[in-house]
C-alpha cells in the first residue's frame, strides 16, 4: 500500500533530526493557528498563494530563500562544532548524520538560498525597471514558484521522514548508485532538484521574454538598467545550462530505479561522464548566480554615488562576455580525472580568462565611485564589502585554475575556502544589498539602518574569521567532509573557524531584530515619495509599494537613465509634478489556483516516487494532467481595471509625492 | 511626479543615443520603440526559448549515447539490433503526421472548423502509428534479451528514443485537448496562440526525430570500417 514507506522511516533512535522536526512541525503549526485564528487565510489565497503578480512572487522566493537560510546556517554551525570537537575524538554527529548535514547543506544553500534569493529580486525588479505591468508568463511564474518551493519542501522533509543523500551535494557516482546509495537519501536529493529544476527552468524562460520581448516604449537595450542585462545573461544561461541538469539527474534516476548504466561500474557505465554533464551545468549557475548579483551592484553603486555608472557599455560587453565564457571552464572542477596536460591547459586558461571581464567590472564599479558624493548606506556597505572579499576570492580562484595547483590543494578546504568566500561575498553580499535596496519599494517602508550596518559588519568580520582559517588549513592539507581528525596543528585553526560562524550567527539574529523592528515602527519609515533613494531607474517612478497594474501610464523612455532624468528636467524646470496624464482602463491577468495545485500535485507524486507508492505516483500524474485540462478550459483569463479606478489610485500617489517633495523643499 | 516625456534632453551617461526630443524614441536600437510587443508574438517567442531548451535536453541524451555508443559490454552492437524498415515506417508516419499539422494550420488561419478537426485528427492517428511502432520495436529488444539494463549503449539507446517517444506521447494528449477546444470555444484567440505552440511543438520533435533517425539508426547500422 505505500510502498517502501514504514514506521521505521521516522528516525526515533535519532534524538537531533528528531527534536529538530518536531521543532520544525511545531513551529509551522504554530503558524497555521495563527493565520487562521487571525482570519488571514483567505487573505493570503487570494493575495499571495494565487497571486500572479511578479511582485508578490518575487517577495514569497526572497521569504523562501530567507526561510532556507536559517535551515542550511543551522547545518553549518553543526558542521563547525562538530569539527570543533572531533580533534582526537568523534564528536558528537556520527559519520553516517554527519554527511546527511554537509550534503543538506549545500543543497539547501545552493538550490534553496542562492537561488530563490536572485530570482526572487529578479521577478521583483526586472518588470518595473522595464517599465511594464508584468512578466510576459504570469501564471507561468507562479507555477515555477511553487515547484520551487515543492523542491524545498522535500529536501526538508528527508529530515523526518527518511535520511538525506549522504553523497555532497552533487551526487558523484558511483557514490550515489545504488549499489552503495541503497536508501532513500539520494532519491530525495534527485527528485527535490528534479522538480525545482523545471520551476526554475520555466523561469528562465519568462524573464528572457519578458526582457527582450516586453519593455516600455523607447526602452531600447542600451536603455536597459545593467540589472537588467545582467537577469538577461543569468536567465539565458538557466534556459541553456538546465536542462542538462535535468537530464544528467534523469538518467542517474534510471540507474537507480530501472537498473540502467550510464554512471555505474559495471556493464559498461562511465561515472566520469556524470562529472562532465553536472558541471556542463555546475559552472554555468555559478554565473546564474552571481551575474544577479553583479547587476545590484551596478544599480547600488551608481545610486549611492549619485553618478551614472561608469562604463555602462563595457559592463554590457563584460556580462554577455561571462555568460559564453561560462560553457568553456568546466573541466576546471576535475583537473584530476586525467584528462591530460594539454587539455587541462586549455580549461586553465579559459578560467582564467574569465577574470578578465569580472575585473573590468570591479574597475568600473570603482571609477563609479570615483569623484561621486558616496553615501555609505547599508546597501552600498554590502556593495563594497563584496568588491573587497569578491576580488580576493577571485584571486583564489585564479590560483586553483592552474592545473599542478590545483592537484595539490583539490577536495581541500582550501576550494571549500575559494567558493565561499565568491558565492558568500558574491552572491549572498548581493543578495542582502537588494533586500535593503528594494525593500521600501516592496512595503512601502525602510529598513533599520543602524541594526542593517551592524549585521553587514558581523557578517564581513565573521566571514573573515570562518574562512582565512580554512584556506590556512586548506594549505596544510585538510581535506573537506572530514567526521574527524587527529592533526594538533589543524586544531587551532578550526576552533577560530568556529567562532567565526558564531560571529555570522550574531550577523542574522542581527537581521531578524533589524526586521521585526522595522515592522514595528514601519509607521515612522514610510516611504511617501517612492524614491527613499534618490533612485536612477523607473521602479523609483511609481508608489512604494506599486499599484497592482505598477504604472498608470506606461512610461515613455526617451534617456538613458531614464528617472535620473526625468528627475534632472523636473528640477532644472522648477516643477516638480506633472501634468496629470489621461489615464485609460487596464487589463491585468487574474489570479489562479493553478500554480500551487499543480505544485501539490507534484509534491505527491515526488513523494510517491521516493517510497515507491506506484498508484500514487499514477494518481498524482492523472491529476496534474486534468488541472492542466481545466486551466485549459477557462474562459476569463483577465480582468478590466476601470480607468477611473486607475486615476484614483495614481492621484492618491501623486499626491502623497507631492507633499513629500514639497515637504523636502521646504 | 509620473514620466512622460520631457522636453529637455540631459547628458547621456550611458553613450548611446544622442537623438534628443519627443521622436528619439523614434530611432532607438533594440526594437524597444513599440513597447511591449502583442501577445501572439509573446506567446510564441517564449514557446520557442522552451523549444532551445528542450533541444538542448536532448543534447545531453544524444551526448551520453555518444560517449556510451561502443559500451556494449559483450552485448548485442547496434548493428546487430536495428531495423532500418521499422525505422522508415516510423519516419514516415512522423513525417506525414507534421504535413498534416502543418494542414491543420492552414485550416485554422481559414477557420475552418471541419478540415481543423480532420487535419488534427490525421496527426494524432500518424503519430499513434509512430508510438505504436515504437513500443513494438522496444518490446521485441527487451525480448531479446537487449533491454535496457543489458549495457550502457543500450541504456542510453532506450533514453535517448525513450525520451523522444515520451514527448510525442505529450504531444498526443496535448493535441486531444486541442481538438475538444477548438471544436468547444471555435477559433478564439487565445486558443490559436496555443495552438501555435502546438505546431511549433510538433514540427520540433520531427527535427530532433531527424536527429535521432540520421545519428542513431543510420550510423548505428553503418558497415563497421566505415565507422568512427
Amino acid at each position: 500500500m505505500f510502498g517502501n514507506l514504514t514506521w521505521h522511516a521516522i528516525p526515533f533512535d535519532q534524538p537531533i533530526p528528531l527534536a529538530a522536526g518536531a521543532f520544525v512541525v511545531l513551529a509551522i503549526c504554530g503558524v497555521l493557528i495563527w493565520v487562521w485564528a487571525k482570519g488571514y487565510i483567505p487573505y493570503l489565497w487570494r493575495e499571495w498563494i494565487t497571486s500572479v503578480d511578479h511582485k508578490h512572487i518575487g517577495i514569497m522566493y526572497c521569504v523562501l530563500a530567507l526561510v532556507m537560510l536559517l535551515r542550511g546556517f543551522i547545518d553549518a554551525l553543526m558542521m563547525r562544532s562538530q569539527q570543533a570537537l572531533a580533534f582526537h575524538g568523534a564528536g558528537y554527529l556520527p559519520p553516517e548524520h554527519y554527511d546527511q548535514i554537509f550534503s543538506a547543506h549545500g543543497t539547501i544553500m545552493i538550490f534553496f538560498v542562492a537561488m530563490p534569493f536572485v530570482i526572487g529580486l529578479m521577478n521583483f525588479a526586472v518588470p518595473l525597471q522595464l517599465g511594464v505591468r508584468d512578466v510576459a508568463f504570469p501564471t507561468l511564474n507562479s507555477v515555477g514558484f511553487w515547484l520551487t518551493a515543492v523542491g524545498a519542501l522535500l529536501v526538508n522533509l528527508s529530515l523526518v521522514v527518511g535520511e538525506f543523500a549522504r553523497t555532497g551535494w552533487l551526487p558523484y557516482p558511483p557514490l550515489s548508485e545504488l549499489a552503495y546509495s541503497p536508501g532513500v537519501g539520494v532519491d530525495y536529493y534527485l527528485w527535490g532538484i528534479e522538480i525545482s529544476g523545471v520551476g526554475t527552468l520555466m523561469t528562465g524562460i519568462n524573464l528572457v521574454t519578458t526582457i527582450l520581448k516586453m519593455r516600455a516604449p523607447g526602452m531600447s537595450y542600451m536603455r536597459m538598467p545593467v540589472f537588467c542585462w545582467t537577469s538577461l545573461a543569468s536567465n539565458l544561461l538557466i534556459v541553456a545550462a538546465f536542462p542538462v541538469l535535468t537530464a544528467t539527474l534523469a538518467m542517474l534516476l534510471l540507474d537507480r530505479y530501472l537498473g540502467f548504466h550510464f554512471f555505474t561500474n559495471t556493464a559498461g557505465g562511465n561515472a566520469m561522464m556524470f562529472m562532465n554533464l553536472i558541471w556542463a551545468w555546475g559552472h554555468p549557475e555559478v554565473y546564474i548566480l552571481v551575474l544577479p548579483a553583479f547587476g545590484v551592484y551596478s544599480e547600488v553603486v551608481a545610486t549611492f554615488s549619485g553618478k551614472p555608472l561608469f562604463g555602462y557599455r563595457s559592463m554590457v560587453i563584460a556580462t554577455m562576455a561571462i555568460c559564453i565564457l561560462s560553457f568553456t571552464v568546466w573541466l576546471h572542477h576535475f583537473f584530476t580525472m586525467g584528462a591530460g596536460a594539454d587539455v587541462n591547459a586549455i580549461f586553465g586558461i579559459a578560467s582564467m580568462l574569465i577574470a578578465i571581464p569580472t575585473g573590468v567590472k570591479i574597475y568600473n564599479w570603482l571609477f563609479t565611485m570615483y569623484g561621486g558624493s558616496v553615501r555609505f548606506s547599508s546597501p552600498m556597505l554590502w556593495a563594497i564589502g563584496f568588491m573587497v572579499t569578491f576580488v580576493v576570492g577571485g584571486m583564489t580562484g585564479v590560483l586553483l585554475a592552474v592545473p599542478p595547483a590545483d592537484f595539490v590543494l583539490h577536495n581541500s578546504l582550501f576550494l571549500v575556502a575559494h567558493f565561499h568566500n565568491v558565492i558568500i561575498g558574491g552572491v549572498i553580499f548581493g543578495a542582502f544589498a537588494g533586500y535593503t535596496f528594494w525593500f521600501p519599494k516592496a512595503f512601502g517602508f525602510t529598513l533599520d539602518e543602524r541594526l542593517g550596518k551592524a549585521a553587514f559588519w558581523c557578517w564581513f568580520v565573521g566571514f573573515y574569521v570562518t574562512f582565512v582559517p580554512l584556506y590556512v588549513v586548506g594549505l596544510e592539507g585538510m581535506t573537506r567532509r572530514m567526521q574527524h581528525y587527529d592533526r594538533p596543528e589543524w586544531h587551532p585553526w578550526v576552533l577560530v573557524a568556529g567562532i567565526g560562524a558564531l560571529i555570522i550567527l550574531c550577523g542574522i539574529a542581527l537581521q531578524v531584530a533589524q526586521l521585526a523592528i522595522s515592522i514595528r515602527s514601519r509607521e515612522r519609515r514610510r516611504d511617501l515619495t517612492g524614491d527613499p533613494w534618490d533612485g536612477r531607474s523607473l521602479e523609483w517612478a511609481t508608489a512604494s509599494p506599486p499599484p497592482e497594474f505598477n504604472f498608470a501610464v506606461l512610461p515613455n523612455v526617451t534617456h538613458d537613465e531614464t528617472y535620473w532624468s526625468v528627475k534632472q528636467s523636473a528640477r532644472e524646470q522648477m516643477r516638480l509634478v506633472l501634468p496629470e496624464p489621461h489615464y485609460e482602463a487596464i487589463e491585468m491577468p487574474r489570479n489562479s489556483p493553478v500554480g500551487f495545485v499543480t505544485a501539490f500535485f507534484a509534491a505527491v507524486t515526488g513523494f510517491s516516487l521516493i517510497w515507491h507508492i506506484w498508484w500514487l505516483v499514477v494518481l498524482g500524474l492523472i491529476c496534474a494532467y486534468i488541472t492542466f485540462v481545466v486551466f485549459a478550459w477557462r474562459d476569463i483569463a483577465e480582468f478590466e481595471i476601470p480607468a477611473e479606478e486607475v486615476a484614483r489610485i495614481d492621484r492618491a500617489n501623486r499626491q502623497a509625492r507631492a507633499e513629500a517633495l514639497s515637504g523636502l523643499a521646504r | 511626479m509620473s514620466t512622460e516625456a520631457l522636453r529637455t534632453p540631459p547628458d547621456s551617461p550611458h553613450g548611446g543615443h544622442h537623438t534628443a526630443g519627443a521622436d528619439a524614441s523614434a530611432h532607438v536600437t533594440g526594437h524597444g520603440a513599440g513597447g511591449p510587443a502583442p501577445k501572439r508574438i509573446v506567446v510564441g517567442y517564449g514557446f520557442w526559448i522552451f523549444l532551445l531548451s528542450d533541444v538542448i535536453m536532448f543534447s545531453a541524451f544524444f551526448a551520453a549515447y555518444a560517449v556510451l555508443f561502443k559500451n556494449t559490454a559483450g552485448g548485442p552492437t547496434a548493428e546487430q539490433l536495428f531495423d532500418l524498415r521499422n525505422t522508415a515506417a516510423e519516419t514516415a508516419c512522423l513525417l506525414a503526421s507534421t504535413f498534416t499539422c502543418a494542414m491543420a494550420s492552414l485550416a485554422v488561419g481559414e477557420r475552418n472548423q471541419k478540415w481543423t478537426q480532420i487535419a488534427l485528427l490525421a496527426t494524432g492517428l500518424l503519430g499513434l502509428a509512430f508510438i505504436t511502432l515504437e513500443i513494438r520495436e522496444f518490446a521485441s529488444l527487451i525480448g531479446r534479451g537487449a533491454g535496457p539494463s543489458r549495457s550502457a549503449f543500450l541504456s542510453s539507446f532506450f533514453t535517448l528514443v525513450g525520451c523522444h517517444g515520451v514527448h510525442v506521447t505529450a504531444g498526443l494528449l496535448w493535441l486531444g485537448t486541442m481538438m475538444a477546444q477548438f471544436y468547444a470555444k471555435g477559433f478564439r484567440q487565445d486558443i490559436r496562440h496555443r495552438f501555435l505552440c502546438f505546431s511549433l511543438f510538433w514540427h520540433a520533435l520531427d527535427i530532433i526525430w531527424v536527429g535521432i533517425f540520421s545519428l542513431v539508426y543510420l550510423v548505428g547500422t553503418l558497415p563497421r570500417e566505415l565507422l568512427p
